[in-house]
């Protein structure tokens, strides 16, 4: 394999692991969680690396994984004294952690491989240089491998408690009468965001990691209302993001990361626009849609109304809805339309008569 | 020395302005249940600073400051749009807000630098802050940046108060709630992008949360809360920028951040009435007066039972009518001391006082199991608006 293509497996992996997680994260509207875990595992990294030397190492998985913990439980803790508020629990306790883990490393580690830089953006570029060598033979990069298994963790997880998960984030009274002992569900999903979090931050960094689990999801639930759908497409939408985020940053010469994290907001932003029930496009159609059958039942009232009284011939004119009804020529022109079509008016000319439907639905609008 | 000093002094008197102006209209932000985002506004700054440096090609203050807030300001609007137009929740909107914003910064801050002829040096500081790159001119665009946006906060005060406590009577009084909320804002805006040179954009939402949260604790009123959030602010940001420019190799704004978590920690401790001290001492002083209550109306009991009330029974007769038995004796040696029972023959009787208190605190009971109280009062549960009276 080429670097090239390394760098892209590696990243899309990444990018899949991120994304199962965060579509939980935001189901369960604690999508800031993970903002706040991927910063405050950083002291955890940042004691792990000091004891192994090598950002590859299962210790470190382990130290964040307990780090990530023990943040959700320190923020669920100050929450619960009722001094704070929740969100402002979160802004209290990760910023603090985060800042220990950058003091630890420009004191005692800075010029070493765990910069503050590559803390926060990581860097895929590099990801492939490490290889996992087994007996001599070159397995390939060390973060394939980590990140690989990451996600089958995830996977599996995911599989393993499928129905728990479900349950608990849709109605976790619910689940919590059923026994299904959402707590738990929560932490054991709360340990598996810091370990996804610890094996990304060295491609994306703590900051953009957020993106690859917040706006894959987000974009896949304005999609679907189905969640084996949402983590499909949730999945799909992260590795395309990754995978186009590279040839982007290869193309104008940029970070990497960050242009995984912009194309995650494009394509979030495509599904915030055009998705299509939930997309603004489909709503502003639905709205206009919604008007012109709104003036297509005025209009048979109209007609209804004056239809065999002595003014009917200047009232049932195209030209005359302008003045009667308010209507744009434009706008009169669709309504019209929209009513011979459906056959409900018959048009000679600028003249416009109910056809035998259009007088039936114009008396069912008057009875609603 | 003289010129240390000076640049000390500059670095101390810029971080107290920015956290000053932080603290201050954080303080407002916290309130409103808006902590997070300042984080979302501080990353979504990143490529503001970045577009404005592409476009002008200076590094004046006042030119990154305006790109920052606009960039700001626009990642605001972002986070409303998704949430008023589409399901996201308003934290995942924050998130994308905030990551995306931060990536695009990112992209843009690797172009300049790929670029041959840009000086890009100092735009990076931006991430971490570097308080000792703060220079006179940084420091007057900062206060003169603070002093607009507390004058505008002063001048509103009335009305940005109504918007935080009843936004709903404030539009029933014909207040532009909108253009309010729009204006609150921005003043947010601003404080977050004076501080970004300083402490930088991963770690200044935590000066607008942490001197608020702080405050929060030593009083209840909102002038009280402002005026404390933003003294603390300006005491973190100078000790913090003074630690960290006299120590070694120790960025600004992590230094600033851990002496504004420590205030906020000593305030969740030690604030006299809603600290946590003060609530475990008020704790334990609750279950000592029930316990002494709790024995008093158990040896009561017991002299009831009896053809004269001022018998004596033994302790461990009342041992066993209480879930803590250890704790009869100093029970009993503080109801002495206040003369309610006294010790006879290796056993304890009511005094006349003591049984007086003891049929006063009986009394009491039978009222609260009165049937003619047991309304919604009596079984502590409050009734709900609405909710018929039964």
């Amino acid at each position: 394999m080429t670097p090239q293509l390394e760098i892209q497996l590696i990243a899309a992996v990444t990018a899949a692991a991120c994304a199962l997680v965060g579509a939980f994260l935001v189901l369960r509207k604690t999508a800031m969680l993970s903002d706040a875990i991927s910063h405050a595992i950083l002291p955890g990294i940042v004691l792990a690396y000091f004891q192994t030397e090598n950002l590859n190492s299962p210790l470190l998985l382990i130290a964040a994984a307990g780090a990530g913990v023990l943040t959700v439980g320190a923020i669920e803790a100050l929450g619960q004294t009722r001094l704070v508020k929740q969100d402002a629990a979160i802004a209290l306790v990760f910023p603090a952690l985060f800042s220990i883990g950058v003091v630890l490393i420009s004191r005692f580690a800075s010029g070493v491989h765990l910069d503050t830089d590559a803390v926060l953006l990581g860097d895929p570029a590099f990801s492939w240089i490490e290889r996992l060598i087994v007996g001599g033979r070159d397995l390939g990069p060390q973060s394939l491998w980590l990140m690989g298994s990451v996600l089958l963790v995830v996977a599996a997880f995911i599989a393993l408690f499928y129905k728990e998960l479900k349950i608990s984030t849709f109605d976790a009274a619910l689940a919590g009468a059923l026994g299904l002992a959402p707590a738990a569900v929560h932490y054991a999903l709360m340990s598996l965001v810091s370990v996804v979090a610890v094996g990304a931050f060295d491609v994306v960094g703590s900051i953009l990691v957020v993106a690859l689990m917040i706006a894959p999801p987000a974009a896949a639930w304005l999609l679907t209302d189905r969640l084996p759908v949402l983590l499909g497409l949730s999945v799909g939408l992260g590795v395309a993001s990754a995978v186009s985020g590279y040839w982007v940053a290869r193309l104008f010469d940029v970070s990497i990361s960050g242009a995984m994290a912009v194309m995650a907001g494009v394509l979030f932003t495509a599904a915030f626009a055009f998705a299509p029930d939930r997309g603004l496009v489909a709503q502003a159609r639905r709205r206009a849609r919604q008007r012109v059958a709104f003036a297509e039942r005025m209009l048979l009232v109209h007609l209804l109304h004056h239809e065999h009284t002595p003014e009917a011939d200047r009232e049932c004119r195209v030209s005359h809805l302008q003045e009667h009804l308010h209507w744009a020529p434009a706008f009169a022109s669709r309504a019209v339309r929209a009513a011979e079509r459906g056959g409900a008016v018959r048009r000679s000319g600028d003249r416009l008569a109910l056809t035998d439907a259009g007088r039936a639905s114009a008396q069912r609008a008057m009875v609603e | 020395m003289i010129e240390l000093d000076y640049t000390l002094r500059t670095v101390a008197l810029g971080a107290a302005v920015l956290g000053l102006s932080s603290g201050s209209l954080g303080a407002f932000a916290v309130l409103r249940g808006q902590s997070l985002l300042g984080d979302a506004i501080s990353h979504a700054a990143l490529p503001g600073v970045a577009l404005a440096f592409l476009l002008t090609a200076s590094k004046a203050p006042l030119v990154l400051v305006v790109g920052a807030g606009l960039a700001g300001w626009v990642g605001t609007l972002c986070v409303s749009a998704v949430v008023e137009r589409s399901r996201v929740p308003y934290d995942a909107a924050l998130g994308i807000v905030l990551s995306v914003f931060f990536g695009l910064g990112m992209v843009l801050l690797t172009y300049i630098q790929s670029q041959p002829d840009a000086s890009q040096a100092g735009l990076d500081t931006f991430l971490f802050g570097q308080a000792a790159a703060l220079v006179g001119r940084d420091v007057v665009t900062m206060a003169v940046l603070g002093a607009v946006a507390l004058v505008a906060m002063l001048v509103f005060w009335k009305e940005f108060k109504l918007l935080l406590f009843d936004p709903d009577f404030a539009a029933s009084q014909g207040l532009p709630v909108r253009a309010l909320d729009v204006g609150l804002t921005t003043l947010l805006v601003i404080a977050i992008v004076i501080g970004l040179q300083t402490v930088g954009v991963v770690l200044m939402s935590a000066l607008i949360v942490a001197p608020a949260a702080a405050a929060r604790q030593w009083t209840d009123r909102l002038w009280g809360v402002v005026a404390l959030a933003g003294l603390f602010g300006a005491l973190s940001g100078a000790s913090g920028a003074l630690l960290s420019a006299t120590g070694a190799r120790v960025p600004t704004g992590p230094t600033i951040v851990l002496v504004a978590t420590f205030v906020v920690g000593v305030s969740l401790l030690l604030a006299p009435r809603r600290g946590l001290v003060a609530a475990w001492a008020r704790g334990i002083r609750n279950r000592r007066v029930l316990r002494v209550a709790g024995t008093l109306e158990d040896l009561y009991t017991l002299a009831l039972a009896h053809e004269d009330v001022h018998y004596p029974h033994p302790a461990a007769t009342l041992q066993t009518m209480t879930a803590r038995p250890e704790a009869v004796g100093p029970t009993l040696d503080r109801l002495q001391r206040q003369g309610l029972v006294e010790p006879r023959d290796d056993a304890w009787a009511l005094t006349a006082r003591g049984l007086a208190e003891a049929r006063r605190l009986a009394r009491t009971r039978a009222d609260e199991h009165d049937p003619a109280r047991l309304g919604a009062e009596a079984t502590g549960r409050r009734r709900q608006p609405g909710e018929p009276d039964r």
